[in-house]
């Protein structure tokens, strides 16, 4: 009985010693790691580091043709849930009479968007996504009001 | 051996040369204050260091990186900065505190690390205060903190700073056993309690090779018990935020708070020079016998220098294990103390007495 004891008693030092050294060498090992702060505004143009999924901004790439993808269709806007996206169109006849939608303003309020990514996947052409610049900060609210169709753009043919 | 870096003579100068042109006791006043301001100048810089050592390591602990914006790219001036704000502070007098009590438990803490502060042989001659009992004076001093714990704790008239108190006082009143035990294997081993010739003794081998195995765990043992002594993690449960905002000096503001902020960091320092002056060699230079260049090449470091790399290598040892290790219940930290480490230090306390006498250390 009191052998058993002992033995116990032993073997719960060893292994309370052991385990207690498992313990440090685990955490010298992450001492001697490279550290994982990022230092932003030092790293901004070296090694700072955005994941490509990151959603920062709406934005409506244009080809050096200024074409956009953009059909009108408005789906962004119907799905929006903040209704921050607000299309402005308007009928335009082509050169055989036909009658087609056309985009003239693509407003985006940054201040009121939550990221969702709904007016991205929902995009029939592709014409929106999402970019990485996040510095978004700016002093006025109005500064957030963005047309995301450059001026004088079209659709591509 | 040979000692390039002797004080004695250089302080003996000093005073014969004062004592030429005033009367003795003016010179032994002027002296007596110079030395008190120098210890208190060491004891802020120290500090400062160590808080900042403290919070370097700690991140690169946590794979972060630490201060590094106020004064450069270090962050230096962050706990110079950190102090100028502390010492512009309001000290808050509490409406139902003990009020003497209460002004009084910061300085009794301080003044308990002071005085082992003063004790920690620095260099050959270097020692502030030198008594033939000097390792006993240290215990005794260094157990005055808890006085101060358990004051603050009660006079503040919080239920967080009366747990707090109430298990510190507890735990440092355990842990005292194993160091007086372990402080007495080293001085079995040395054969005297003068910290200064505790320290020559070392000078053909230090105690931690000389009493091989059993110093060893009697340093480990030290280390343990030293760092609950210090209120440090993973014995912090006297100032466990998660459960007691911060213990002990929860009701406390300004340079009082820093007064227990600067004795547990300097009691961290004392902990570990004590363990360099016991089990390392003090100021002793590192030597290896049968390697003369090697030798001479290390007698020309200033002792201070190897006393205080000793102590910051045992700092470094202490801060890792701090942030390793999670926080041990009240009745963990007991069972530690009583089950484990007091039968450990007596048995090496033992096993020690027979090498000693059977001629069974180098």
């Amino acid at each position: 009985m009191i052998m058993s004891t002992l033995k116990e008693y032993l073997e719960g030092y060893a292994g309370g010693i052991k385990s207690l050294l498992v313990g440090m060498r685990t955490s010298m090992k992450v001492f001697c790691q490279k550290k994982v702060t990022e230092q932003y505004p030092e790293n901004r143009h070296t090694t700072l580091h955005i994941a490509e999924r990151h959603r920062a901004m709406l934005v409506m790439p244009h080809d050096e043709e200024n074409h956009h993808h953009c059909i009108a269709c408005g789906l962004c806007q119907m799905n929006c849930p903040n209704g921050t996206i607000r299309l402005t169109t308007e009928m335009q006849e082509d050169g055989e009479g036909k009658k087609k939608k056309v985009l003239v303003k693509y407003e985006y309020n940054l201040g009121s968007c939550m990221f969702c990514e709904v007016c991205v996947n929902v995009c029939p052409q592709h014409a929106i996504r999402f970019s990485n610049e996040f510095e978004n900060a700016v002093f006025e609210k109005e500064k957030l009001l963005l047309t995301l169709n450059h001026e004088g753009s079209s659709l591509a043919k | 051996m040979e000692q390039y870096y002797d004080l004695t003579p250089l302080l003996n100068l000093i005073h014969t040369w004062l004592c030429g042109w005033m009367p003795e006791w003016l010179a032994l006043t002027l002296e007596g204050i110079v030395v008190g301001v120098f210890i208190l100048i060491m004891y802020a810089v120290l500090a400062i260091i160590l808080i900042y050592m403290e919070r370097k390591v700690c991140a690169a602990f946590q794979c972060r990186i630490g201060p590094n914006r106020v004064g450069g790219k270090g962050g230096l001036l962050q706990v110079p900065a950190d102090v100028i704000k502390i010492l512009t502070k309001e000290i808050i007098t509490l409406k139902n505190a003990d009020r003497f009590l209460y002004n009084l438990a910061p300085f009794l803490v301080i003044l308990a690390s002071i005085l082992t502060f003063s004790c920690l042989p620095w260099n050959k001659g270097g020692e502030i205060l030198h008594m033939n009992i000097g390792i006993f004076f240290v215990l005794a001093a260094s157990s005055i903190g808890v006085l101060g714990i358990l004051l603050a704790g009660w006079s503040s008239n919080s239920k967080y700073t009366l747990i707090g108190a109430v298990r510190s006082g507890a735990m440092i009143i355990s842990y005292e056993l194993s160091i007086g035990i372990c402080v007495l294997t080293m001085v079995v081993l040395s054969g005297t309690m003068d910290i200064q010739a505790i320290v020559a003794n070392q000078a053909d081998g230090w105690n931690l090779f000389k009493g091989h195995i059993i110093a060893i765990a009697a340093f480990i043992i030290y280390l343990i018990a030293g760092n609950a002594e210090a209120n440090r993690g993973p014995f912090d449960l006297a100032e466990a935020e998660q459960e007691l905002t911060a213990g002990y000096h929860t009701e406390y503001s300004g340079m009082h708070f820093g007064f227990f902020y600067l004795a547990e960091y300097l009691n961290l320092f004392i902990t570990a020079g004590i363990a360099t002056t016991l089990f390392l060699g003090g100021w002793m230079p590192l030597h290896i016998s049968g390697l003369d260049g090697f030798n001479q090449v290390m007698d020309f470091i200033p002792g201070v220098v190897w006393f205080v790399g000793k102590t910051f290598a045992v700092v470094f040892l202490l801060m890792w294990i701090r942030w390793t290790f999670p926080r041990l219940r009240i009745d963990q930290v007991l069972t530690l103390e009583w089950k484990y480490l007091m039968p450990v230090s007596l048995v090496v306390l033992l096993l020690m007495t027979v090498c000693k006498v059977f001629g069974l250390v180098f």
